[in-house]
């Protein structure tokens, strides 16, 4: 199986060609807009840090930001920095160059003069990228060039039975054919290590996926939150899930069948094939920005009560068991899995059906998330802005 | 259709409209169709026995062990808070 993408100087493939324009910190994040709302073909990635973060904080950001501009689907970024801020030019191109050699210019507005002079400047870099991203052509690329994201948000009943069961399907067809796809959200496997651990391909990787998830309670518990004791809510029970091991064998459903072939720290670069686990937060736009920093061009993003949710870099794609949701979101749902719970269709069917319209959409098919110009950004901390 | 069985050695499966006593809950399976009659209402997308479950006995779905039941289960009844709970003390591998 192929797909038709942007093969990067740096080895990554893009199913996009954006240019992003990002702030290198929240003060300068109204210049940075200003470009983008002048200049249409310009995508703006908004960025709520940049200072007053500590040390491990900071690391964190950067790991972020830098991994968002070299992913694959970028094909240079202009970063409209301050001045004053703690994260400088040089230490975001640190960063950045470490991952990728892709055109990104920096400019910030205590030195170009002003808003007015930022904004002129940034729309100058802007065209320059213009010019050469429209160079670039599509190329054939095999279904291991692809990284695909797996996430969940605004869960109904029908999501563990229906459309996860259909990612899951869909995910084990594109680790057979060479491609990568990474689970994520590690609190929400609370209750399923167990699971985890004989999904390891080996026994090591098996003991890393159950470290992470004990780590991520006991990180939890210290700060007073024991996630056992919460879960299943009482929204959960009525729901008609009765005990946690239910619940988060559920969410890690969506992995499909295939072993674990590593686990890997939040928004660290993707360089393994087949089956990964990221360890992220449950929060679903902090962890679906993490694995596209990541490099994941793709996300699919199963829920049953429907959610906009989008990003800068990659097309995140919805997908319901919820009928009644698919058709009443329509502008925000993208595939519909409902046919599974009738009976008219098999998982497998709708699987194959996915795996085609994730096809599409990594030849250039927009998602409803990118028509929507949604771009929705979080990025984890540890401690509160200093 | 009313139900769904995750995996073929399910002992519950997760009814998809809400189910009557004396219903018939259908569901596939494999290939085959097969079906279990509600000794007592099912809330829509709770769980319904399709076999008996001792008390004691695991509760599998997703082929998995989710809770144990905490009371005869007979085939037909409705499977939730009242009959089964979780083991969390016995997690498997923690040592």
């Amino acid at each position: 199986m192929n797909f038709y993408g942007y093969r990067r100087t740096d080895g990554s493939v893009g199913i996009r060609n954006h240019i992003l324009v990002m702030p290198g910190v929240i003060c300068s994040a109204g210049a940075a807009r200003k470009i983008c709302e002048r200049l249409p073909y310009a995508t703006y990635l908004y960025n709520p840090n940049g200072c007053a973060q500590n040390h491990r904080d900071t690391e964190l950001t950067l790991e972020i930001l830098s991994g968002m501009i070299a992913n694959g689907n970028i094909y240079g970024a202009v970063i409209v920095g301050l001045g004053c801020e703690m994260i400088q030019e040089n230490k975001y191109m640190e960063a950045i160059r470490k991952k990728t050699d892709k055109p990104v210019h920096y400019i910030s507005i205590q030195k170009e003069g002003g808003m007015k002079a930022t904004v002129v400047k940034g729309m100058e870099l802007v065209n320059q990228l213009k010019a050469e991203a429209d160079q670039c052509q599509r190329e054939l690329c095999d279904l291991s060039e692809l990284i695909l994201g797996m996430e969940c948000g605004g869960s109904d009943p029908t999501s563990g039975f229906s459309c996860n069961t259909v990612l899951g399907n869909v995910s084990d067809k594109l680790v057979d054919a060479g491609a990568t796809t990474v689970l994520s959200e590690t609190p929400e496997a609370i209750g399923a290590e167990h699971i985890l651990k004989k999904r390891g391909i080996n026994e090591a990787i098996g003991q890393k996926l159950y470290d992470a998830v004990i780590q991520c309670e006991r990180y939890y518990l210290e700060a007073g939150e024991d996630i056992r004791n919460i879960n299943p809510s009482p929204g959960n029970k009525a729901g008609g899930i009765t005990t946690l091991e239910e619940k988060s064998i559920g969410c890690i459903h969506k992995s499909g069948s295939r072993p674990f072939t590593d686990v890997i720290s939040y928004g660290e670069k993707i360089r393994q094939k087949g089956l990964l686990f990221m360890d992220t937060t449950a929060y679903d736009v902090a962890s679906t920005v993490a694995k596209i920093a990541g490099g994941a061009q793709i996300i699919v993003f199963t829920t049953g009560l429907g959610t906009p949710v989008g990003n800068a870099a990659a097309p995140v794609m919805k997908i319901t068991g919820n009928h009644d949701t698919a058709v009443r979101l329509a502008d925000i749902i993208d595939f519909d899995t409902s046919d599974s719970i009738t009976g008219i269709k098999t998982i497998d069917q709708l699987g194959d059906e996915l795996l085609h319209y994730i096809l599409e959409v990594c030849n250039g098919t927009l998602v409803n998330a990118e028509e929507n110009d949604i771009s929705d950004m979080a990025i984890n901390q540890y401690s509160s802005y200093c | 259709m009313n139900a769904v069985i995750m995996k073929d050695k399910d002992t519950v499966v997760t009814v998809t409209a809400p189910i009557a006593a004396k219903e018939t809950v259908t569901y596939i399976a494999g290939a085959a169709k097969m079906s279990v009659v509600a000794v007592e209402a099912i809330p829509m997308y709770h769980k319904i026995a399709v076999c008996d479950i001792a008390a004691g006995a695991s509760v599998i779905k997703y082929g998995e062990h989710i809770g144990f039941a905490t009371r005869d289960i007979n085939a037909g009844q409705h499977v939730h808070t009242q009959n089964m709970s979780s083991t969390l003390s016995e997690r498997e591998g923690e040592k």
